[in-house]
């Protein structure tokens, strides 16, 4: 490689430049809510959200009302990280299983079931939403978290990419655990579970910034505030007199840090996953 | 007898002939349950009048009502608006901030591509909100207040049919730009460097390289993100829920496909109608379905 010509300066600066203003102009809509957080309720209606620094209205009475005033705000954050964690792992035990079936066996009917996989991709869920709702209502399931979590159970994307993940394990390493006298299901939950870490880490932070931004089914299926998640919480705020918008605004800042946190800390899987439908075989 | 049974039952789940059967059952009851019955369900309510209590087969009085109803074509229109819209904006931009950020000049791309990834692990209800309120109509909120630097008269943002509707192709932008050079990134990648300087040797401009390699290239991926677009555009229901509290936009100028549908079965309760809203979506969505697939030639290699 050759070392960097002085005529590359000027084109570099530029560059840079033009990206901290797009950096810039993607954080504007943080930057208002997190001054807005530090600012009372009453401001936000008479004013508008903006950027203005006012220190002689600014205080942590928000945050103070946040953690120690009387609302349900940590029920609902309680609800969302219960019903993250349970839908993220049901959805990645159920789909490694069912991505497993179709990478490792040959048997009838695969093709035709892989097929309704590939449909169920194509079929915008707001199309099913309301016959979902009847069902759910019908089955006396409306005001659950399994009335919100069963239907996504066996989720078309995510037994696609693990389809393709597992497609790359040697064949020779299962006969090896037939060989050795293991069941078909000691030979999964053995050989090729720990092997699929990395697909695991991928779809399980997919499936858990998805369900902890989850807005419109849970919308439908709950119905008692005790049993709210944080979206569906902080919807309830949105009142057109304003009078909650000192929690909605500091309960929403504070609504982003979870996923952030997992985001920094997990940024590569994040990506991964992200990209992984791209990438054709 | 039953334990002959039992035993029986035990060898044949654990035999390799059902294994993958049990593997892909989860999958298969889902299918059956949450999808086709579903679906089947809705097809069959759109030919029928769903009141509480009384079901009554009326054909295709829906879709004809349907047809003549003006304000499902304005929801139909903004929702080809946005995806078109969306599209223009959402491929070419992020593709060629892809190819900064991708370039050797490049500083601290990998810190700016987590910036611009933000917006999207916001939950729309909190993005939303902030939107909202930035478009407000008081003289203080954000974009009033860009307007009175340059001397201009408060707006009235979300009450406007174009100042609406620019808000809502606004918040796609600031929500989906980041992933999108992700998708791009992704395929840049996969270019191998020769190409480039076998190219440069032949005294190619940046022009040419980018006209003559890099997007014939990314085709794959262009089609890719395009399909995709195309879908969350025709299917957008949130983005307008959240910007104009609770699918109340004035003059429905943020209505969609789906939030008409939404007004119709949960709003309204008229399950039927709401169906019929639902089976005309669907026959968008598969057109866009067997385009793509045309046009990445799956169909072609299938014709057996």
């Amino acid at each position: 490689m050759r070392s960097m010509r002085a005529s590359q300066t000027w084109p570099k600066i530029l560059l840079l430049g033009f990206f901290v203003f797009l950096a810039v102009l993607v954080l504007i809509p943080f930057a208002a809510i997190l001054i807005a957080s530090f600012k009372p309720g009453k401001d936000l209606i008479r004013y508008g959200l903006n950027l203005n620094l006012d220190f002689q209205i600014m205080s942590l009475a928000n945050y103070v009302f946040l953690f120690a005033g009387d609302h349900p705000y940590f029920v609902w954050f309680k609800n969302s990280v219960i019903l993250t964690a349970f839908q993220s792992a049901l959805t990645l035990l159920v789909s490694a299983a069912v991505g497993y079936g179709f990478a490792i066996y040959d048997f009838r009917f695969k093709r035709t079931l892989f097929i309704c996989v590939l449909l169920i991709m194509m079929v915008p869920f707001e199309i099913l939403m309301l016959p979902l709702y009847q069902q759910i209502i019908a089955i006396r399931l409306v005001d659950t978290f399994s009335g919100i979590i069963l239907p996504y159970m066996a989720n078309a994307s995510t037994i696609f990419f693990f389809k393709q993940y597992l497609g790359g394990i040697p064949r020779s390493l299962i006969d090896a655990g037939r060989v050795d006298g293991a069941s078909e299901y000691g030979i999964f939950a053995r050989l090729i579970f720990p092997l699929m870490k990395p697909a695991f880490a991928a779809m399980g932070i997919l499936s858990a910034m998805g369900s902890w931004n989850n807005f419109l089914w849970p919308l439908l299926v709950l119905r008692s505030s005790e049993k709210f998640t944080l979206p569906i919480g902080l919807n309830t705020l949105l009142t057109p007199y304003g009078n909650n918008y000192d929690l909605l605004i500091v309960g929403s800042c504070f609504s982003i840090i979870p996923i952030f946190i997992l985001f920094l800390y997990f940024q590569k899987y994040f990506i991964a996953g992200m990209t992984a439908g791209s990438v054709k075989e | 007898m039953g334990e002959i049974f039992v035993a029986g039952l035990k060898k044949l789940v654990y035999s390799q002939k059902l294994a993958p059967y049990v593997f892909v059952s989860a999958f298969f009851l889902t299918f059956a349950i949450f999808f086709v019955y579903p679906l089947a369900n809705t097809t069959v309510m759109s030919f029928q009048s769903v009141l509480p209590g009384e079901v009554e087969f009326i054909g295709l009085d829906n879709y004809t009502k349907l047809f003549h109803d003006e304000v499902f074509w304005k929801a139909v229109a903004n929702s080809f608006l946005y995806m078109v819209l969306t599209v223009a904006l959402l491929i070419p931009f992020p593709m060629v901030f892809a190819c900064f950020i991708h370039s050797k000049i490049m500083i601290g791309g990998e810190f700016f591509k987590s910036v611009l990834f933000i917006p999207v692990l916001t939950s729309l209800v909190v993005a939303g909100t902030i939107f909202r309120l930035i478009f407000g109509e008081l003289p203080g909120s954000f974009m009033n207040q860009l307007l009175g630097y340059f001397h201009h008269e408060p707006i009235k943002w979300l009450k406007m049919q174009t100042t609406g509707f620019g808000a809502l192709i606004v918040l796609a932008c600031w929500r989906w730009t980041g992933v999108n050079i992700l998708y791009f990134l992704s395929g840049l990648k996969s270019i191998p460097q020769e190409f480039y300087e076998s190219a440069e040797i032949d005294g190619a401009n940046a022009w040419q390289k980018f006209f003559r390699i890099t997007m014939p290239l990314l085709k794959p991926i262009t089609i890719y993100v395009s399909t995709i677009s195309v879908y969350a555009g025709l299917a957008m229901f949130l983005e307008s829920y959240m910007l104009w509290t609770n699918n109340n936009s004035p003059d429905n100028i943020g209505l969609t496909i789906v939030g008409y549908l939404y007004r119709q079965g949960i709003e309204k309760n008229r399950m039927g109608y709401a169906s019929a809203v639902g089976l005309v979506l669907l026959a968008l969505a598969m057109l866009i379905n067997l385009a793509q697939l045309r046009l990445t030639g799956v169909l072609k290699k299938e014709g057996e």
